[in-house]
């Protein structure tokens, strides 16, 4: 029986509840839809064509995620609200909450098989088959932020569902990996997949892919060595999600012919690069201390960037709520919070993404925000090692950008909790 | 044989069971489960971390 979380249905329940509890609606119940859009988008570039008869509308998906969702991202302002502690365990479990991601992939699927029509069958310049492997891989990218927030459930029906979703970015790893090595090791230098300050999202972009890659093959090898069996196993999870990658591109190529594949290729990069943005934005910089005893500190609020920009949350299933995330791993999107004690980015990740892919931008943003948060304390930082001359020399002690970021401190961020005035 | 409790995600090792898809056979004892082990469900505790289920807990 699933419950609905609406006041009414609670009244009358044995709990006591303050007055707050029984008043809250979840005014993000329905806007979690809009994410179904997403696996839309290669239809939308369809249907524009149709209208206007440019070919430019091949291009509409990385144009709408790149240039269209910033300003209006920015334009949705923010949303600091959390559900009050008594209505989380009713919140999480409503089921309707987790349908809707189910109902992504059908659709994701859907959208590659008919640009699969496209790229084949239709009537398209080579640039404009580009254009629609672009647009398509904007789906499989945000596909992998529906996996994420699958892999990271208890029950096997959603963990096999997160596989499928990244069948279609051969990043199948990325449950195994993502779950046991990165939030273990998170904001270490040992994680792969937490960027360091002076590291461009470029020089980052190939230490994840291949880092995490062998790091989970160590994963699954170690589970096998104790399990003392052969890791060449369709047991093995990295080996079963990436068959099924090679299932679904056989099938693809069968069905539609070889020419469909210079194009999934281009999806496939195209879509773990989004991803691996996005892990860029996620832990820049942030450093767990060592303890006494050689083991990090413990991951907490102040190891992850966060935002609050609705439009971008709805989006992406409340990823920006990442402090949270790390501390409840297990907690279902629609009940991740808002949390004061995090360092917030200074825009949602529509926007935070382009930023990235902008190396000198980036940083200029980036590091004196980072320098705040840690007092003017650059030592503090997980800093890339090829330069750490470079950044002691820029911000270490001594330093005007020290002294400023010191003086400065958390208060000129926009730390707030609630919602935005 | 005793149970131990992940305390982020309530996951939980129960030594009659074991975990077998981790490699500990029914009836492995915590004991025998490396230190470096971490909660299969949630990553973010360590076996060190877990607590021991006391009766009627």
């Amino acid at each position: 029986m699933s419950k609905t979380i609406d006041a009414a249905t609670h009244s009358g329940g044995s709990a006591v509840m303050s007055s707050d509890a029984a008043a809250w609606r979840d005014r993000k119940r329905y806007a979690w839809m809009l994410g179904l859009l997403v696996p839309t988008i290669p239809f939308g570039a369809w249907g524009l064509f149709a209208l206007t008869g440019s070919s430019l509308c091949w291009w509409y998906g990385p144009v709408l995620i790149f240039v269209i969702f910033p300003f209006i991202d920015t334009a949705a302002g923010l949303d600091g609200s959390n559900p009050p502690d008594s209505l989380l365990e009713a919140l999480e479990d409503d089921k309707y909450y987790r349908r809707i991601t189910y109902l992504f992939l059908p659709i994701q699927y859907a959208a590659l098989v008919w640009a699969c029509w496209m790229w084949t069958r239709g009537d398209l310049s080579i640039v404009d088959k580009v254009g629609l492997a672009f647009t398509v891989a904007m789906v499989a990218g945000i596909a992998i932020a529906v996996a994420h927030e699958l892999g990271h459930k208890k029950p096997k029906l959603e963990r096999w569902l997160a596989k499928i979703a990244l069948a279609q970015t051969f990043y199948g790893h990325f449950f195994i990996e993502h779950n046991r090595g990165h939030h273990v090791r998170v904001s270490t230098p040992e994680d792969p997949a937490s960027a360091r300050l002076g590291e461009s999202f470029w020089a980052f972009l190939p230490r994840t892919v291949f880092g995490s890659l062998s790091s989970a093959w160590r994963l699954e090898s170690a589970r096998f060595e104790r399990l003392g069996t052969s890791r060449w196993s369709l047991k093995n999870d990295l080996i079963n999600a990436w068959l099924m990658t090679v299932a679904l591109y056989v099938i693809l190529a069968g069905a539609f012919g070889v020419a469909v594949l210079p194009y999934l290729l281009i999806q496939t990069v195209v879509g773990f690069c989004m991803l691996e943005v996005v892990n860029y934005i996620e832990h820049y910089g942030l450093l767990r201390q060592k303890k006494d005893g050689g083991r990090y500190e413990r991951c907490v609020p102040e190891h992850s960037w966060n935002s609050n920009n609705q439009w971008s949350n709805v989006f992406l299933y409340h990823l920006q709520r990442h402090s949270d995330h790390h501390t409840n791993p297990t907690r279902r999107y629609q009940a991740l919070l808002h949390v004061d004690e995090a360092p917030q980015l200074p825009s949602g990740y529509a926007t935070m993404m382009v930023l990235a892919m902008m190396p000198p931008v980036w940083s200029r943003i980036m590091d004196r925000r980072l320098l705040q948060h840690y007092g003017g304390d650059v030592t503090r930082a997980n800093i890339s090692p090829r330069r750490r001359d470079k950044i002691t020399r820029k911000y270490g002690p001594g330093t005007a950008a020290a002294a400023a970021a010191k003086a400065a401190g958390r208060r000129t961020l926009p730390w707030g909790g609630g919602v935005a005035a | 044989m005793s149970r131990y409790r992940c305390p982020v995600c309530d996951y939980v090792y129960d030594e009659t069971a074991g975990e077998p898809r981790e490699g500990f056979p029914p009836g492995t004892a915590f004991a025998d489960v490396p230190d470096d082990w971490n909660c299969p469900d949630c990553g973010v505790r360590d076996k060190v971390d877990f607590e021991e289920i006391t009766d009627g807990g």
